[in-house]
């Protein structure tokens, strides 16, 4: 059984399935309550669960730091930061104890939460509610990063996230959160964490790209005569560098995409494991579309910035003409 | 054991009546200056907030409600003294000077709005982060035996936030010359004022942070007036004061906000009983200092200047170059930006559709 749902429409659900399965889950954050998320993702959820859902203070450092003693006490922490610029303000909790906890304790105390939240560019917002920080969580050890791409992997991925023991930053990206209306598994539904999916096969080159930039690299592919496979990351760490290699071995060509910022993007990391294990099979340079080493414009700007299909399509003819 | 109490100052009551212990003294045209800032904020937002339906304007956050409490704070402060607001004070920026189109062009999505005019900080958007830089400017005052201050905006939200605690409690000890000025408008998004703290008042919260904490009736534009004249003078010697204004959002959070969701019509309409510019006009009108001919001419200047500023900030808009967003990154472009640039205006000049998709082997 299927039913179509929109990105955030399987948030929800997701959020409010996995509830009913494991009663020590909590849902808090600011305006995930009576408003319901300002992005609506827990629409009615505090209904259902009414000693399971809370607002709470503008306070980030305490949303993230409460997750560590909820976790601790054995319950199922999943935060929600309403923008994923507003992390920082919760930073040192993330970096200096949830992602660690396990690993100074050799084990012995495990920070089980999911922190979800918005992120990523392209739908005319406010300063500072755009940005895509990913590979800054990727830097962090002892972190998972997840990013959906999609309503069905936005579920799977998302009840794996809150079933995973360790910390999960869970990156929603906004522009697609009412994009699209697609089928989504009902019942129990998981997509595993650090598995990468080849969303579309090919044989002349490879377009690796996550979250909101996979229907942009998806469209400039599509409307190319190449033959382009497309890998959705899925999971920026611990990243799945099985599926890219294979697939690079496979094409010999390939063009890495993101939003953020291009120094120190996670394109570099994509780009330094096909040296690792693929680099004889290059048949030319790795090309990478991304943002640029700007902060993220304001909206009248903002075009300019994001990586489009356009774009996309001119990096995936680079590679395919070198 | 310390003890303490909070003082709460009303000088305009709601019946119209002045307490002259509390009223500042301000001669006819001030009063009729701090009505128009109050007026032209409140059209202001409310033609901001219809453009921003028409879609074309962005996410807007209205002040509606606060006019009072921006305006009559602002008004106290001194020119060159500095003004660090939050994302809702375009009253505050409006009566320092600030004109509309620069106001709709960071609402346009456009850094422009956001260069430094006077002595005013840029719109900070993460809640309560900019009281930290209030309490640099405040310490560097004091450093330098300024004796001028600085006044900091934010919510009842913001108080939730580490940042402001902080910001406080250094302020305190350095002895700065900061004015903390919280509009509690009894919202955060949704979230109502009683779950953000178990304290009675946000002013008692100064009392944790060792300085001076007060609350005053946010809608009351005179009392307003004179306990931030107050504390500016106190800051202005190293002693920083927190002001609590209470005050009712009377409008959405953002263009992007449905209070229907979270609150009652019978809230709304109660606090609009006690709308800060009806209550200013009212008693302007029983003192004579305004009549029926002047409010109208007052009305009519508003509209004209807000059509004149609505159409440049729309010709702003028009000339708006993306490739400018690598210019101000350093006070010196690295070469890889450099190359970014280049690359952008390459492939964004030659208008895109060159070559081909075949592949060249
Ligand atoms: C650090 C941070 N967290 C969350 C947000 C999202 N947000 C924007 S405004 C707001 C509520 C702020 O409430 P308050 O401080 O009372 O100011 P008001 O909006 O009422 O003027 C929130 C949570 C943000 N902008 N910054």
């Amino acid at each position: 059984m299927t039913n179509e749902l929109r990105l955030v429409e399987a948030i929800r659900q997701t959020l409010d399935e996995e509830m009913a399965r494991d009663e020590s889950m909590v849902v808090y954050g600011e305006d995930v309550g009576v408003n319901g998320g300002v992005f609506r993702a827990t629409q009615a959820l505090r209904d259902e669960y009414p000693d399971r859902v809370y607002d709470t203070p503008v306070a980030e450092a305490a949303i993230i730091g409460l997750g560590v003693g909820l976790g601790a006490y054995g319950m199922t922490p999943v935060a929600e930061i309403q923008f994923a610029s507003f992390a920082y303000q919760g930073f040192h909790q993330i970096q200096q104890h949830a992602a660690r906890m396990r690993s100074r304790t050799r084990g012995t105390l495990n920070v089980p939460m999911t922190v979800r939240m918005p992120y990523g560019g392209g739908i005319r917002a406010l300063e500072l509610h755009s940005e895509s920080f990913e590979a800054g969580y990727a830097h962090i050890p002892g972190l998972k990063v997840v990013i959906p791409s999609n309503p069905a992997d936005a579920k799977g991925l998302l009840a794996s996230a809150i079933r995973d023991p360790d910390p999960v930053m869970f990156l929603e990206p906004t522009r697609l959160y009412r994009a699209m209306r697609e089928s989504v598994p009902e019942g129990d539904h998981t997509v595993p964490l650090s598995e990468a999916a080849v969303v579309r096969e090919g044989e002349d080159a490879t377009a690796v790209a996550w979250g909101g930039m996979v229907p942009e690299t998806l469209s400039a592919v599509e409307a190319s005569d190449a033959s382009v496979e497309v890998v959705d990351l899925r999971t920026a760490s611990p990243m799945d560098s099985a599926t890219i290699v294979e697939s690079v071995r496979k094409t010999g060509r390939c063009v890495v995409v993101h939003e953020a910022p291009r120094t120190g993007g996670l394109a570099a990391e994509v780009v330094a494991r096909i040296n690792d294990d693929a680099l004889y099979h290059l048949e030319a340079p790795v090309e990478r579309v991304t943002g640029y080493d700007v902060p993220f414009p304001l909206f009248a700007r903002e075009d300019a910035y994001r990586p489009d299909s356009e774009r996309i399509r001119r990096g995936i003819e680079r590679v395919l003409s070198a | 054991m310390a003890e303490f109490s909070v003082e709460y100052v009303q000088a305009l009551g709601e019946d119209g009546a002045v307490d002259e212990d509390e009223a500042p003294e301000l001669d006819d045209e001030s009063l009729r200056e701090t009505y128009r800032l109050m007026k032209l904020s409140r059209r202001a937002d409310e033609r901001a907030v219809a453009l921003q339906r028409r879609g074309e304007l962005g996410t807007y956050a209205p002040g509606i409600g606060q006019e009072a409490a921006q305006v009559g704070s602002a008004l106290a402060l001194g020119e060159s003294e500095w003004m660090v607001p939050s994302f809702r004070e375009s009253a505050a920026y409006l009566a320092r000077g600030t004109p509309v189109h620069r106001l709709l062009w960071y609402a346009l999505g456009m850094e422009e709005g956001a260069e430094v005019a006077g002595s005013n900080f840029p719109p900070s958007i993460p809640v309560g982060s900019q009281s930290l830089h209030a309490a640099g400017l405040g310490w560097a005052q004091e450093m330098a035996e300024s004796d001028e201050a600085t006044i900091c905006y934010f919510g009842d939200g913001a108080t939730s936030e580490g940042d402001v605690y902080e910001a406080m409690n250094v302020a305190g000890v350095l002895d700065a010359h900061t004015v903390f000025f919280c509009q509690n408008n009894q919202y955060a998004i949704s979230t109502p004022r009683r779950i953000q703290t178990r304290t009675e008042t946000l002013a008692q919260k100064a009392v944790s942070a060792g300085i001076e904490g007060i609350q005053v009736d946010g809608n009351d534009v005179l009392g307003v007036r004179a306990v931030t004249q107050d504390a500016l003078a106190k800051a202005r010697e190293g002693d920083p004061v927190l002001i609590e204004a209470l005050t009712y959002r009377r409008s959405m959070h953002t263009t992007s906000d449905d209070p229907t969701v979270y609150r009652t019509e019978d809230e709304e309409e109660e606090w609009g009983t006690r709308d800060p510019i009806e209550r200013f006009e009212r008693h302007l009108l029983e003192t004579d200092v305004l009549d029926g001919e002047s409010i109208a001419a007052i009305e009519g200047e508003i509209e004209e200047t807000l059509a004149d500023e609505i159409d440049l900030a729309k010709a702003g808009r028009e000339e708006v170059d993306p490739a400018e967003m690598f210019d101000y990154v350093f006070a010196e472009m690295p070469p890889e930006l450099r190359r970014q640039k280049e690359e952008w205006k390459s492939e964004n000049e030659r208008g895109g559709k060159e070559e081909g998709f075949e592949r060249d082997e």
